[in-house]
Formats: structure tokens, sequence, C-alpha cells
């Protein structure tokens, strides 16, 4: 049985998306969110299950290319498997009752679930060739769902930007596969279990170097990595709030996933060479999104802007190659899915409600107008701005705490000089979310929302569908321990140290 | 020596075949009455898969016929031989044909052309693209090269009172008679110095070191040319766009896949077989034309806005990704490239079948054939628009097009394996760049109506409907289970 988990995992998305894409258009329409809701919550029950079974399959699929349909989860892929399934679920239930403005809702909930077996594939993959098919497998759903239910509000309109996010990921995710490629043919395999298991023996460092290279591009333009970003902010801007959701809260993971799975243990001591510039980079992301939030005039941007600060400080954590670090990184990356995840739901809703997302427009006195839409955007701020006791505390501070020692072939003092920039980039976020939650929340409202009898605070269907995420912020940054002791074994493994 | 020569039938039965039924099509067509012309056409189709059937007491096998005795000094050499490369390219050609007849019962019958003369003309290019596949010396490799050619010229012309179809027919003319006219000029060069017709005695003559002169990389360089014009490699792709545009659409599809797939299958068995011990001359030449290429015709198609001339320039670009594997080859393991080329070939016919099978349907009602005429051709042919979405996207190598992307894959491995990284660089960029308008073509079909009125469904006629199920279903199944092309070596 454990043998079919993980297909089953991502069977029933693909079969509720197949399904739903061509059904006739009559008959779809009505019960699409509501069929879409049962797969997805199905999809999680077996989520839930295969990360406590932890099963795998291993079965050849392409002998000539020496590709195998070898699926696994372990410490490090589980909690993304269940942030998938959990927020795909969430996602489609949202939609029960906030529908899109344009577009037909049947291939919506569809492309979602596509999307879905995606990104749960990318996760369970252990072969390479095959993470990257299901690396790839997201790309078009992901283009449809921003240049069909997107808006316009972003220079060029939404065709452009969904343009923009697939063409730079489809440059990253080829070169990426000439890196695998590259690392196939010089180890002869394409099986990661067994490469991480060498740890880049029977490869030059010249090789590594470019394999890392190579490898690092494809992850850093999904993560996405300063100055790779620029894809980031007009995608998350124009997609539908769903699509946004599912882009920051689990989309952006598959790059630091890549990373942390493919690129440090198969090519150790490329990571070596390669880590300081990227640690630097990273941190300049962090200090680049920060400053970058506190000039934006559109909430939903200045979300999609702090993304990429947190992304640079799981970049920063990777690039400490010490278990602590990638521990924290991986936490980061989860309470980011989360949290960001939350913020955009909310930040949605807003603009869903007053039809523009630009701050001089919305004026302030959120907290008047809608209380509980006010207080759980204040609540997913200060989240977001790493609150101890919330879960974007934990992370961020292991990932400078593994700066501060790094491993042992990286410059102490130069590492020294990225936390000290990075914990800048801490105080520069809270600045921004501050004057967010200033210029948004607090104060009083205009007239015009005054008067505006729609205005509705938010209603019990949304705030079921958001409340998990909240406790599960709350959880996470009380009991951090949850995540670690699943990660630390797997993490030490893969850094090559004894598990 | 006998001067009779035992001939082996079953070998030759494939070309064989094919070249009696179009004999065949020609007689019979001036005795049916014109409402009963698309008998011809079920001929042809009968015909062809007569002939596949030929294919399979062969499979494993390696036969060849029309032999000379060696002397004690030069070995025994075989004119036409059968392997597995001839027989997935034959295979191919067949599976191609049949798909390009059925499209055309339509067309022909739409469009007055000449029933009999039309499917005697296909038959008889197929039956020189069948013996292309096997033929193992110069002559009856440029023979059999010529035999595809010819027909076509006059299947792209057929339709008389259309100028474009003349200007057509006659630009393919003149192109294809000037880089023939290179092309021999290269090999007599090759034939002067090695005083040998067969590939295996060229490729033995071309190993002595003392033999290598220029005047010999002048001529394997110029025999490049004839086969750089059947794949429409550039700089001799001029006619494809404007001669698949002229031309009826399956004759273009024919153009562009089966024709194409006789091109690679002899510039393959040329540059593998007789001219294998001067890969270091020609290898890094193919691997800049396939560079070069692929970006023009990527480029180009960017700007397309007609249907027709969006796969023209997208099949110059596919060209270039299948001369990759040859760009890729090194002197002594020139074969270990082949599986590459095979499965691309392949592939590509498969997906871009699908694609100009459904164009075919559209054209039929849009005469005009715009990239604009597809909006929202999801809505109302939902099955069509499907098929071809499934071909841009196995063209342009994503999920959920598979075929494209393990065959991508695959040719992307044989230049990393042997080291020509500014050629999969450049292939990296191209794919990106081909995503474009694929995309932007599939968007096109799932768009919102232009108008509120609801275009009218078509009426599929079972031959169109047969030949989209055709290539829709072998490009789902080998996306499943790639594993059937990729395996030859």
């Amino acid at each position: 049985m454990s043998d079919l988990l993980l297909p089953l995992l991502l069977a029933l998305p693909l079969a509720g998306a197949l399904l739903l894409l061509v059904a006739p258009p009559h008959l779809g329409e009505r019960l699409a969110a509501r069929f879409g809701t049962v797969v997805a919550t199905a999809t999680f029950a077996v989520s839930v299950w295969a990360a406590s079974a932890s099963p795998g399959t291993d079965v050849q699929w392409v002998p000539s290319l020496g590709l195998r349909f070898h699926l696994g989860v372990d410490g490090i892929s589980a909690p993304l498997v269940l942030l998938t399934a959990g927020l795909t679920a969430l996602c489609i239930a949202y939609l029960l009752r906030v529908r899109p403005e344009a577009g037909n809702l049947r291939a919506l909930v569809g492309l979602l679930l596509l999307l879905e077996v995606g990104l749960l594939g990318t996760f369970v993959a252990l072969d390479l060739l095959l993470f990257f098919v299901f690396f790839e497998v997201v790309l078009v759903p992901m283009w449809f769902v921003i240049a069909q239910w997107g808006d316009d509000s972003v220079p060029g309109g939404r065709r452009r930007a969904a343009n923009l996010f697939i063409l730079y990921t489809l440059l990253g995710s080829v070169v990426m596969l000439l890196g695998m490629l590259l690392v196939g043919t010089q180890a002869g395999t394409f099986d990661m279990v067994e490469l991480a298991a060498r740890q880049g023996a029977d490869m030059s460092r010249s090789v590594q170097v470019v394999a890392f290279l190579v490898l690092g591009l494809g992850f850093a333009v999904k993560t996405p990595m300063w100055p790779l970003h620029s894809w980031l902010p007009d995608a998350h801007t124009a997609a539908p709030t769903v699509g946004s959701v599912l882009l920051a809260g689990v989309l952006l993971k598959m790059g630091t996933y890549g990373f942390v799975r493919i690129a440090l243990p198969i090519v150790p001591e490329g990571a070596e060479v390669v880590a300081p510039y990227l640690g630097a980079l990273a941190v300049v992301g962090i200090v680049y999104g920060s400053l970058a939030c506190l000039a934006q005039r559109d909430i939903k941007r200045l979300v999609a802007f702090s993304s990429i600060g947190h992304m640079g400080f799981v970049l920063l954590g990777i690039s400490t190659l010490t278990p602590v670090g990638v521990n924290g990184a991986l936490y980061a990356n989860i309470a980011h899915g989360l949290i960001t995840g939350l913020l955009f739901f909310l930040v949605g809703a807003i603009k869903d409600r007053h039809h523009t997302a630009s701050l001089d427009l919305l004026g302030g006195g959120l907290y008047e107008r809608m209380p509980r839409l006010g207080a759980l955007l204040a609540f997913a701020a200060v989240a977001s701005l790493g609150l101890p006791g919330l879960a974007g505390f934990w992370g961020e501070m292991l990932v400078l705490l593994g700066a501060f020692d790094p491993a042992p072939g990286l410059p102490r003092g130069y590492y020294l000089l990225l936390m000290a920039l990075g914990g800048l980039g801490i105080v520069l976020t809270t600045t921004y979310f501050v004057m967010l939650l200033r210029r948004v929340a607090q104060g009083t409202s205009f007239q015009a929302w005054r008067d505006a009898v729609l205005l509705r605070d938010a209603g019990r269907h949304e705030l079921l569908v958001w409340a998990p995420v909240v406790v599960l912020v709350v959880a996470l940054g009380l009991w951090p321990g949850w995540l670690l002791e699943a990660s630390d074994p797997v993490v030490r493994m893969l850094l090559g140290g004894a598990s | 020596m006998s001067a009779v020569q035992s001939i082996d039938y079953l070998a030759i039965a494939a070309p064989l075949v094919v070249a009696l039924v179009a004999l065949a099509v020609l007689v019979l067509d001036s005795f049916l009455p014109p409402r009963r012309r698309h008998v011809s056409g079920w001929l042809a189709v009968a015909g062809l898969v007569a002939a596949s059937g030929s294919l399979v007491p062969l499979v494993g096998e390696r036969r060849a016929t029309f032999c000379v005795p060696g002397d004690g000094v030069v070995l025994p050499a075989c004119s036409y031989a059968v392997d597995d490369l001839t027989l997935a390219f034959q295979a191919l050609v067949l599976a191609g044909a049949v798909v390009v007849v059925l499209l055309s019962l339509d067309t022909v019958r739409d469009s007055a052309i000449p029933a009999g003369e039309y499917f005697f003309l296909l038959l008889a290019s197929v039956s020189g693209a069948l013996a292309l596949a096997a033929s193992r010396d110069l002559l009856t490799l440029v023979v059999s090269l010529e035999v595809v050619s010819l027909p076509a010229f006059a299947l792209v012309g057929l339709r008389r009172h259309d100028s474009r179809s003349s200007e057509a027919a006659l630009k393919l003319f003149l192109v294809s008679v000037v880089s023939t006219a290179v092309m021999l000029f290269g090999l007599s060069l090759v034939y002067g110095v090695t005083g040998q017709v067969h590939l295996d005695r060229i490729a033995t003559a071309l190993d002595d070191p003392s033999l290598r002169e220029p005047v010999l990389v002048l001529g394997v360089t110029l025999a490049l040319a004839g086969f750089g014009f059947k794949v429409a490699a550039v700089p001799f792709h001029f006619w494809a766009p404007d001669t698949y545009e002229g031309a009826p659409v399956p004759v273009a599809a024919y153009l562009s896949v089966v024709s194409k797939a006789a091109g690679f299958v002899g510039l393959a068995l040329l540059l593998t077989r007789g001219f294998a011990p001067y890969a270091d001359v020609w290898a890094p030449a193919v691997a800049v034309v396939a560079a070069v290429t692929m970006t023009v015709g990527n480029l180009a198609a960017l700007r397309q806005r007609h249907a027709v001339r969006l796969l023209a320039w997208s099949s110059v670009a596919q060209s270039g990704y299948m001369l990759v594997p040859l760009g890729a080859a090194t002197v002594g393991d020139v074969d270990a490239v082949l599986p590459a080329l095979i499965a691309y070939v392949v592939a590509y016919g498969v997906m871009n079948l699908g694609a100009f099978s459904v164009v075919t349907l559209v054209g039929r009602h849009r005469a005009a054939n715009r990239i604009e005429d597809y909006r929202a051709l999801g809505r109302t042919e939902p099955l069509s628009a499907f098929a071809l979405a499934f071909s841009l996207a196995c063209l342009a190598g994503l999920p959920p097009g598979l075929l494209g992307l393990f065959a991508k894959v695959v040719v992307f491995k044989a230049p990393i394996d042997n080291g020509a990284g500014w050629l999969v660089a450049v292939m990296a960029v191209n794919v990106v760049i081909g995503l474009y308008y694929y995309l932007a073509w599939a968007a096109t079909m799932y768009a919102r109506p232009a108008e509120e009125a609801r275009p009218p469904a078509y009426r599929i006629s079972w031959s169109d409907g047969l030949a989209i199920g055709i290539t829709l279903g072998a490009a789902l199944l080998l996306s499943v289970v790639p594993d059937t092309i990729l395996r030859f070596d």
C-alpha cells in the first residue's frame, strides 16, 4: 500500500483537474468549486497520511534516459507537501464563496489542481529528471491563472506579467536542466538519493562549480534571488488572490527546496565555492526587498516585494552550509509560505472589496471599517516581521545564528557582516510593516468608503478559510521543535555529516 | 562475378509497394467517374498501410541487397540496407504519409485538385523517401532525394488557378535545383578523390590520413548543402514559409514532416556512415548551422500572424534542434548521436503533424488561417483545440507535452556529453523564445471570443477526425511511454 500512496497523492488532483477541464461547460460551472474542494481536501488527507507514513515508490519510467519514477517523503519534503496540499485546499475552498471577477470558475479550479500536481511532484521527486518534469508542470497552469484571471493593474497588463513569469522561469529551468544533465552524465545516475550519498565524490571541483552555478541559476530565478527577481512583483500583483497565495506560498519554495535537496548535497564542493556569493546576493535581496517595500504605493505589490526580502533570509541560511542555517532556512520557508499566503489572502480581500490596492486610494481606517480584517492584517504583518512567539521569528533567527558561525571552509568575518546586514533587513521589515499598518489600518476612513454600503467585514466563510493558517502561525511560533526535529536529521545527512 | 543479382524483395518491399500503388492510383483514376474520385485516396491509404505491414518482418533484422562483392582490396558493399535506423524512418514516413493522405481527402475534393495526379505524386515522393532511408551509396542517395523532391514541386503547384501556389512551386523548384547542383558538385569531388560511391567504402577511404586534402573538406561541406535545403536549414530555408503558405495545407504538412524526415535520414546516413572520419570537419559546421537555424527560425516565428507561416518558421527552428545531435558528433563515436536524432525527428513528426491536422481543419473554414481565427476555438471545438494545444505544448517542450520535453532532453544530452557547451546555451535560449509564440497561440484558443456571437462549430469529416485522432493519440501515448522512440541505438 505504501508504494501507492505517493502516486495516489499525485493522481488524485490530476484526475480532478482532468475531469474539470474536460467537463462540458454548462455542467461544471456550478459544482466546480465544491468538487474541487472535495478533491483538494482528499489530497490533503492523503498528504497527511503520506507525511506520517513516509512511503516510497521507485519504478522504471524511461530507461533509455535513466529516468525513474522515484518518489519519497522525508523530514524536509513532508512540511512542504503538507503546506502545498493545505494551501491549495484552502484556496479552492476560498473560491466556494469568493468568485473571481471574470472568467470561468471551472477552469480556474482545474488549473489550481493541476498546479498542485506539479508542486507536490516537485517536492516528492527523488530523480533529477523527474524533479525537472514536475518543476515544469507548474508553469503552464500558473501562466493561465495569471493571464486569464489576473487584473490589469500592473504596467503592461496581466498578459505581460504572465509572460514575464513564464519566460523568466523557463529560462531558469532550462539552464537547470543543463546542470542536471551535466551531473547525470558525470555521475552516471539521476537518482537523488544516491547522488546525495556520494556527496559529489566522482565529480571534479570545476565540474561541481559549474554544476552548482547552472543548477543554482534555475533555483535562484524561482526563489527569486536578487537580481533575478524582476518577474515577481508584476506576477504577484496581477495574479488573482488564489494565484498570489499559491505563488508566494508554495511556488517560490520550489527554488529554495531545490537548493537544499539538490544543489547542496550533490555538488558540495561547488556549493562551498559559490556560497559566499550566494550569501552576498541574499543579503542584497533582503535589504533591497525591504527598501523597495518602503517605496510601494500598492498594497499587493508591497507584500510581493516583502517576499523578496524574506526569501533572501532563506537563501542566506542556505549559504551558511551549516545545519543551523539550513534548518533555519527551511523553517523560514514554511513560515513565509503560511504568513505570506495569509497576507495575500488578506490584501486580496481588501482589494476585492475596494476595487483598488493603491495605498493612497485606500486611505486609513481599516480597524474602524472592518475590524476583523484589520486585526488579521495586523496579525499577519507582525508575524511577517518576525515577532517572537509567531512562526516568522524562528526561521530568521536561526538563519542569523547560522551566519554567525558558518561552515568551516567559509570566511567567518564576511558572514558576520552578512549577518549584520540581515539584522538591518529585519529593522527595515519592521519599519515598512508598521508603516503599512499605520497608513491602512489606523486613522479614519475616507468618506467614500464610509458611504459604500457593500463594504463588509470578513465573513464567516473567509474566517474559516484563514483560521487554519492563523492557528499554524501561532503553533509554529510556540513549538518550533515540531518542524526542526523532522528536518534536522535529513539536513545533517544532506550536508554530509553523521545523521 | 554474376551479372544477375539476386534481389531481396522483402527488404525493398516498402518503397516497391508504394511505387506500384502510385501507378495503380494514376491509372485507376482515369477510369473513375468524378463522383468516385475519393476512391483513389483510400487506395493510397491502403497502399501505405500495406507497405507498413511489409516492415514488420524486418524488425530486428539487418538485411542488405544490391550488393557488389569485394575483390580482396575493397570490402563488399551494398547499395540498399535495412537496419534499425532505416526502419525507424520508414515507419515515420509511412505513418506521416497516411495522415497527410487523410488530410488531403477533403482538400482534394474542395479545391478541385485532380485526385489521381495528386495521390500519384504524393505516393511517388513517399517511395523516394522510403528508398532514401535505406540507400547506402551516393547515387541511390541522390536519386532517392530527387524522387522525393520532384513530385513535391508539382504537388505544391497543383492548385492551377492560384497564383500563390505557382509562385510557391517555382520558389521551391529554384532553391532545390541550386542546392542539388551544389551538393552534386561536392559529391563529385568526394568521388573524384576516393573513387568510391558506397558509403562504407568512402568511410574506409577517408580514414586514410594521407588522403586528407582540402578538396575533400570542400566536397564534404558542399554535400551538406543539398540536405540543408531539404531540411530547411538556414541559409537554405527561404523557400519554406512562402512554399508552405502557397501550397495546400496537407502538402505543407508533407513537406514539413515526411520530406524533412527524408532529408534528415539522408543527412545522417551521409555524415555518419560515409563521412564519419571527417566528423571533426562537418560537426562544427553543422553545429553552427544548427545554432543559426534555430535562432533565425524562432525569431522570425515570433512575428508571424498566419498559422501556416508560423508553423513554417517553427519547423525551421525545429530543424535547428534536430541538427544539434549531428553537430555534437565526434570522430570515432559518430553513431552515438543517432538515437537522439531519430528520437527528435520522430517526436517532431508526431507533434508537427498534430498541429498541421488541426490547422488544415481550421483552414477549411477560415481560408485566411490567421492566428486570430483560432480565438475561442476551445469553446466551440474543445477536442480539436486540445489536440492543437497539446501539439504546441509538445513543440515547445513543456508539460503537458512530455513527448517534446523528453525529445529536448535527449537532444540536450548529446552536446553535454561531448562538451559543446555553447551550442547548449544557444538552444536553451531558443527553447525560451519558442515557448513564447507557441504559448501565445495556445492561449488564443482559450481566450474569450472577440464578439459575443458564438462562432459556429465545425463539421468535422471523419477523415479529418481520424487524422487528428491518430496524431493526438500518438502524441499522448508517446508522452507516457517515450521509451518507444528513445531506445534506438
